[in-house]
């Protein structure tokens, strides 16, 4: 493929972003020649909210690398192109009994940007993130030669790419475990707290839930505070299932999706329809806590249902906010957070909180034991003011912020959030990639 | 009950491997043919991984006259469908200055092609049933100064396709003519080529699959090619003449 061209490129908030020249690759050797020709970054399906796949150079699209390389039925190892998409992946490996180890929130990633943000699921509490179920990829160095990562081959620069933010290198291919399940249905139960501690209680006291998560009201102030409906979940065995789900043992029946058709001029969602909104879907869940069967599309991917959501911001588009803050300072932090975003009256319309297991000292992957809260927020500037706010408070706390979520974080407050990024940054200089591999991101930030 | 089989001669070509998608993913096995049969190895194992279904992978030159004798040889049985997509695209003025580069041009759009058909025509008809299926081109259906080598050599195989249908008719095997019109793929991505009348692969290979179910005879991707051509067809020819197109 030749072809190029210069659109302004953005991230899934549709905030910001640069015009670019877009490349296209469909093989390891174009990859090769795209990496000799100059700096740039890849980009998979660019649901990065922020900046972190674009480039104000060249900008590498992977969906090209689309294959499946290999896959052991009988040990659940998948080995594919970064190109190939998790939708792909679960349709593929699904109706044969193995689904992802690890999944972020929406299918329409690929494997190479699971991999470069380290995506973690509903799970990480119990499984970890991406790099847990990584056992090796095949990265393209600045040099045009690729290496192949692994926990136990070239570790350094595995876990500097597990994570990295794709600026290490071009990940070309990965090989995947998969978890064995029975069927593709979810028993799932909710939890209703009716204020934020009683929400983390039901994070400790459902540790052993292999899935967890809580839709939090960020509206709500004073004795009401953060109060949730905390999400539990499983994978149903066969012998739960009814005749009915039988039939459909994987769940791979499509879904109904509904399409936001074109960007409206201003947000949809605003303090009033948002604060309405909570309303209802705090009563509704608190009536619908009783163990029932989901199956995996809407229960891991509820967004997904609507193709486009991103639009409903309108044309100024949102910015994401996610950070997690340690075990130690995770009540009085994230308490602090609440309040500041309740009074800032600045609604955000998706508020998700979890209970995250152990991250890694090497790298600059985000997980790390304790509970992480994410936001999002018309792009006003308001809301901008008020995650420059909650950038402070999380480092405060010792907390970091998600870089796949980020757009408006400053070099200064993450190099203070973070001890492990300054040596992530000299390696980067010694090795050549940070002359080589740069998003907006990673300049905004001087990774 | 063993699974129907589709054979894919020009099993590198982008419309080529769509369409071993798409019939992979109804269920049908896959035997992908082409000049440089390593090329075609990734390919097979993500049909196969993805479609869980059994590929394999064959050596085939369409414009050596010995490919359809070599192709039932190695064939382990005879196909239920055979996809033609063979072809090749230089530009029109190289074909020509450079005489060897038209012949060739002839030879992969046309005689191979028509060849190949023949010989799984034959078969097909002994056994009573089967599918062929032409890939050709919309730019076969009137000669075009800014391509007409290439133009030439598909209305050549656009004309044998609807002999051999005549003919195979009442022999119980059916002949589907496929017409794409722009494609964006590998062979024209040199060229610009307007959105609105450009399908993408997976839309060609998904037209093929529904022209195959109901046996039609002729498949355009995008249906306003066929009132394009139509159009393209009726201008008067001292007027076309004087035409640049």
């Amino acid at each position: 493929m030749t072809r190029s061209a210069k659109p302004h490129l953005q991230g899934w908030g549709r905030f910001g972003g640069t015009r670019t020249t877009l490349l296209r690759c469909s093989s390891a050797s174009e990859v090769r020649s795209r990496v000799a020709a100059g700096k740039l970054i890849a980009r998979g399906r660019g649901r990065a909210y922020g900046d972190s796949a674009v480039s104000a150079e060249q900008t590498l699209l992977t969906a090209g690398l689309s294959k499946f390389i290999a896959f052991d039925v009988h040990a659940g190892e998948l080995v594919a192109e970064a190109g190939v998409s998790l939708e792909d992946i679960v349709a593929t490996c699904l109706p044969r009994g193995w689904f992802p180890r690890v999944t972020p929130g929406t299918k329409h990633v690929t494997l190479g940007g699971m991999i470069a943000a380290d995506v973690h699921g509903k799970n990480h509490h119990i499984d970890g993130s991406m790099v847990n179920c990584v056992n090796w990829l095949d990265l393209m160095l600045p040099t045009g030669e690729t290496l192949r990562c692994s926990h136990s081959e070239n570790a350094t620069l595995f876990h500097d790419t597990v994570g990295g933010m794709g600026l290490t290198g071009i990940i070309l291919r990965a090989s995947v475990s998969l978890r064995s399940v029975e069927s593709g249905w979810i028993r799932t139960r909710t939890v209703v707290a009716p204020h934020f501690r009683a929400a983390l209680d039901a994070f400790e006291s459902n540790a052993a839930a292999p899935y967890s998560v809580a839709w939090i009201d960020c509206v709500r102030r004073g004795s009401a505070l953060g109060r949730s409906l905390v999400y539990l979940g499983e994978h149903a065995p066969q012998s739960a299932l009814t005749a009915e789900q039988q039939r459909d043992r994987f769940a791979m029946s499509p879904r109904r999706c509904l399409v936001v058709p074109f960007t409206p001029p201003v947000s949809l969602l605003n303090p009033l329809s948002i604060t309405a909104f909570n309303t209802l879907y705090f009563h509704r869940g608190k009536q619908a806590t009783a163990p029932r069967l989901t199956g995996w599309d809407p229960y891991f991917y509820p967004l997904d249902a609507v193709r486009g959501w991103n639009r409903l911001y309108g044309r100024r588009g949102f910015v994401q906010f996610q950070a997690v803050l340690p075990l130690d300072t995770a009540e009085r932090g994230m308490e602090a957070l609440l309040h500041t975003i309740a009074a800032a009256r600045s609604a955000s319309f998706l508020a998700v909180l979890k209970r995250m297991g152990p991250g890694r000292s090497e790298g600059i992957s985000f997980p790390m034991a304790g509970y992480t809260l994410a936001l999002d927020f018309p792009a006003t500037a308001k809301a901008i003011a008020l995650v420059t706010q909650l950038h402070c408070l999380t480092q405060q706390h010792g907390g970091r912020v998600y870089l796949a979520k980020d757009a408006l974080l400053s070099a200064p407050e993450l190099e203070a959030m973070d001890p492990r990024v300054a040596p992530f940054k000299a390696r980067r200089l010694a090795n050549g990639s940070a002359a080589h591999f740069q998003s907006l991101q990673s300049e905004r930030l001087s990774l | 009950m063993s699974k129907p089989s589709v054979l894919i001669l020009g099993g590198t070509s982008d419309i080529g491997q769509a369409i071993a998608h798409t019939f992979a993913s109804r269920g049908f096995a896959v035997v992908l043919a082409a000049r440089e049969s390593a090329r075609l190895e990734a390919t097979a194992a993500d049909l196969a991984i993805r479609h869980d279904t059994p590929v394999s992978v064959l050596e085939c030159d369409a414009t050596d006259p010995e490919a359809a004798v070599r192709l039932f040889e190695e064939l382990p049985a005879l196909p239920d469908v055979a996809v033609c997509v063979v072809g090749t695209m230089p530009d029109q003025s190289a074909s020509e200055a450079d005489p060897a580069l038209a012949t060739q041009v002839l030879r992969s759009n046309f005689e191979g092609p028509a060849r190949l058909m023949e010989a799984f025509g034959s078969r097909f008809a002994r056994r009573g049933s089967g599918t062929l299926i032409g890939v050709s081109s919309v730019a076969g259906l009137r000669g075009r100064a800014s391509n007409y080598i290439y133009g030439s050599a598909k209305a050549g195989f656009t004309a044998y396709l609807s002999g051999l249908r005549n003919r195979m008719h009442p022999r119980g095997v059916h002949v589907m003519t496929v017409l794409p019109g722009f494609v964006a793929t590998r062979m024209t991505a040199h060229l610009t080529l307007p959105s609105a009348l450009t399908a993408q692969p997976p839309q060609v290979a998904g037209a093929v699959y529904v022209g195959f179910t109901k046996k039609r005879n002729t498949v355009y991707t995008l249906p306003v090619w066929r009132l394009i051509m139509l159009v393209i067809r009726a201008i008067p020819e001292p007027l076309f003449k004087r035409l640049s197109l």
